[in-house]
């Protein structure tokens, strides 16, 4: 089977609804229930980690207790109960592997229900896939290849113990420690995630993807991403996510920092397709992420594409410091809300370099009973001469029971700073679906066909084997949306 | 194959159609024209099933089944087409894509496997060539930016594509220059067959020069008033429908 064969038969089997509901029965070794300092020492005992990141974790863990939960953002949700969950799971017994063979035949056959064939990848699409199951990475695969290329694509635990320089250098100095509330968290608890590195002048030979999947019951995920593309070197980063079904819900707080230096450029791609709970509002993820890209060098450039279509609840804000001089910042999103999902996301471009670029394509969709908010920042610093950001805000509604909101803030301290601001409200038009209909394109079929056109521009920035699978799930997320 | 009878239908509390009766065998081609807020489109969107279109009365049967019991989608994969007076733009979906998806949602609700993408594709380059439609027209965002002939002209390609076996054309003509007003004669004319019917919708007698009806309707206040063969349609051009209007009155 080609590539795109293989791609389109995943797709196809996602098939209807949401499939990914099912757990993998197999024995987890856990944290003791609740948060203390004693869960702090027990993750990192566990990860076997030098001292010098037990410490940055427990400082981590004083400043939370000193924290509030953020509530300005517009989504509403039961109080949760931090001591009520439990912040470490791992498979047991999976020391890494260094091959496929090794890995236990459960695990793979999640991945196939997932509709990973990680055989396939590896043999077919040339990926890199650096698998985490639950907390604990178990494959990694195509280390040679990048190895060769001097690329460093390992978990982020792996990493800390191999390459402490480089971790203690960047870890923090994009997202602080004392960031928010849930990057606080984060630091305290990180379970695992990855770490990326490319070096100087370095074309990273290959898509990176990793796979997130939320396994255990009443288990909080704490991610943990930090990729550095050096002096000249290019990455490009695939995130994607699937969840099982849950009643309880599932507690996400990932912290993601990307740093480019002079003439880097980093690519960052996800399609989050977690659980989001049924069409009553039972259930589902809450998903509070910190995910920042810092254009630390010159001429470097950092892109986010998002593509939210899961989660009960969704708190994210992909963003970009320009700090180096012509740097240029990206963000193309689309976010679907459907039922009673609650989305709140936007980005921050921050412009404090000269001459530096960003642009924002949101697009927003909003069905069912959800809200679905736009919140983005233009902030441009004194010394940010030409400054120029370009946003372009959509949202579509299907049905007349959701909202739509943009909340657009702009700061400009240079005169020279050239902010541009569109955004446009629409209606799937009933002439259209009629027409749509009146062609034999059966209800929900067409809807999607629409919505897909609607998000063309932010569909497009995706890499291929991504952009199939994110044109499908547009439309499972959204059916039975109209009438 | 159509057998409409005794017709009503509202649109709110609008009543607008009340009491039409017609019927088209197969083979034939039939024209319908009639003043401007008569009812003409009401019938085409009926026929093809759009909500919000009630029927309080009467009936339409389509080769021998109810068709107002069927989906819109239903209808056109049965082979019910209507080539609509506005067609609608779908920004961000290009033209092949909108083509191929149609044509595969009808072959699949008929059991068919589908069109791969290179099937499509030939098909639809090769009944674009003979309606003059572009290569580009078919690379850009369906119907947006569309000329008024580029839009009509796009509706025949598909009446092409499809080949339905009811073809109702809700003005297909207005708008378009004379060579264009030739080509979606010829494209209908191509399609005419004896397993097939069509229902042209027009105000101009010129287009029925190309396009030969067996039979001529004038539709007026909501039902038939008046029906002819061709010659019809040269004595509504010569003196308008006031007089028509009068005598039923
Ligand atoms: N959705 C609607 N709501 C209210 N009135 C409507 C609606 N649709 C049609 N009508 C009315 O029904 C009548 C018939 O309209 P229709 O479009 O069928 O006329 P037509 O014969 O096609 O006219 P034309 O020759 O101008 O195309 C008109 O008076 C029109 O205003
Ligand atoms: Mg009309």
């Amino acid at each position: 089977m080609s590539i795109a064969a293989e791609t389109k038969q995943q797709v196809a089997d996602i098939g209807d609804k949401y499939k990914y509901g099912f757990v993998t029965d197999i024995e987890m070794e856990r944290a003791p229930k609740g948060l203390s300092e004693d869960t702090v020492r027990y993750i990192s005992a566990k990860k076997s980690e030098p001292a010098w990141m037990l410490e940055w974790r427990l400082g981590a863990f004083k400043r939370w207790g000193a924290m509030r939960e953020p509530t300005w953002a517009r989504v509403h949700y039961p109080k949760i109960d931090y001591q009520a969950a439990y912040y470490y799971a791992a498979p047991k017994n999976t020391p890494l592997k260094q091959s496929l063979d090794e890995v236990d035949p459960k695990l793979l056959e999640t991945y196939k229900k997932l509709g990973i064939p990680l055989h396939e990848q590896m043999a077919l699409a040339g990926v890199a896939v650096d698998a985490v199951f639950d907390s604990v990475s178990v494959a990694t695969t195509f280390k040679d290849k990048l190895n060769e290329a001097g690329v460093i694509f390992c978990p982020i635990s792996e990493a800390i113990r191999d390459y402490p320089e480089l971790v203690k250098k960047y870890l923090g100095s994009v997202v602080p420690v004392t960031d928010n509330f849930f990057a606080t968290l984060n630091a305290a608890v990180f379970s695992d995630g990855t770490f990326v590195y490319v070096p100087k002048g370095v074309r990273c030979p290959m898509e990176l993807s990793t796979y997130f999947r939320i396994n255990a019951s009443e288990t909080g995920q704490f991610e943990r991403t930090l990729i550095i593309a050096d002096e000249g070197s290019y990455v490009s980063y695939l995130e994607g996510c699937t969840a099982p079904k849950r009643d309880e819900n599932q507690l996400h707080a990932a912290v993601v920092e990307l740093v480019a230096l002079d003439n880097a450029e980093i690519k960052y791609s996800t399609v989050q397709n977690w659980y989001p709970g049924d069409e009553n509002g039972l259930g589902g993820i809450f998903n509070f992420v910190t995910k920042r890209g810092d254009c630390r060098g010159r001429k470097s450039k950092i892109s986010w594409t998002q593509v939210e279509t899961g989660s009960a609840i969704t708190w994210k804000y992909p963003s970009c410091i320009l700090r180096g001089d012509d740097s240029v910042g990206e963000f193309y999103s689309i976010a679907i809300a459907n039922h009673f999902q609650q989305a709140d996301t936007g980005t921050k471009m921050i412009h404090i370099g000269a001459n530096t670029k960003s642009r924002i394509i949101s697009k927003g969709i909003s069905a069912g009973k959800a809200q679905n908010t736009y919140r983005g920042l233009v902030s441009v610093y004194g010394k940010a001469k030409n400054a120029r950001n370009y946003t372009q805000c959509d949202s579509l509604l299907i049905g007349g029971d959701c909202g739509a909101h943009t909340v657009p803030y702009i700061e400009s301290r240079n005169p020279t700073a050239r902010i541009e601001h569109e955004a446009t409200t629409s209606k799937i038009a009933e002439d259209q679906l009629f027409y749509c209909l009146a062609r034999g394109i059966p209800q929900d079929e067409a809807v999607s066909l629409i919505v897909n056109g609607f998000c063309k521009e932010v569909l497009q920035q995706l890499p291929m084997e991504f952009a199939v699978e994110a044109q499908k799930l547009v439309g499972i997320s959204l059916e039975g949306s109209v009438g | 194959m159509l057998e409409i009878k005794n017709l009503h239908v509202s649109v709110g509390d609008k009543p607008i159609l009340k009491g039409l009766t017609l019927s088209i065998q197969p083979g034939q081609v039939h024209a319908i024209m009639g003043p401007n807020g008569s009812g003409k489109s009401t019938l085409s969107y009926v026929l093809a099933g759009r909500a919000g279109y009630d029927i309080t009365e009467g009936s339409i049967t389509y080769n021998g089944e109810d068709l107002t019991a069927l989906a819109p989608e239903e209808r056109a994969a049965k082979g019910v087409f209507l080539a609509m007076q506005y067609p609608v733009e779908i920004p961000g979906v290009t033209t092949m894509t909108f083509l191929k998806t149609a044509l595969n949602s009808q072959r699949r609700a008929r059991g068919e496997s589908d069109l791969d993408a290179i099937g499509v594709l030939k098909l639809v380059r090769a009944k674009a060539k003979t309606l003059n439609v572009s290569e580009e027209m078919l690379k850009r965002a369906l119907n947006v930016g569309f000329s008024g002939g580029e839009k009509k002209r796009l509706e025949i390609l598909q009446m092409a594509i499809f080949e339905p076996k009811l073809a109702i054309l809700d003005e297909t003509d207005s708008g378009l220059d004379i060579d264009a007003l030739r080509l979606v004669a010829e494209g209908v004319n191509t399609l005419r067959d004896p397993a097939r019917a069509m229902l042209v919708i027009t105000h101009y007698q010129r287009l029925l020069d190309y396009i030969v009806p067996d039979r001529i309707h004038v539709l007026a206040r909501g039902r038939i008033v008046a029906e002819g063969g061709k010659e019809l349609a040269l004595e509504l051009e010569a003196r308008g429908y006031e007089h028509i209007l009068k005598d039923v009155a």
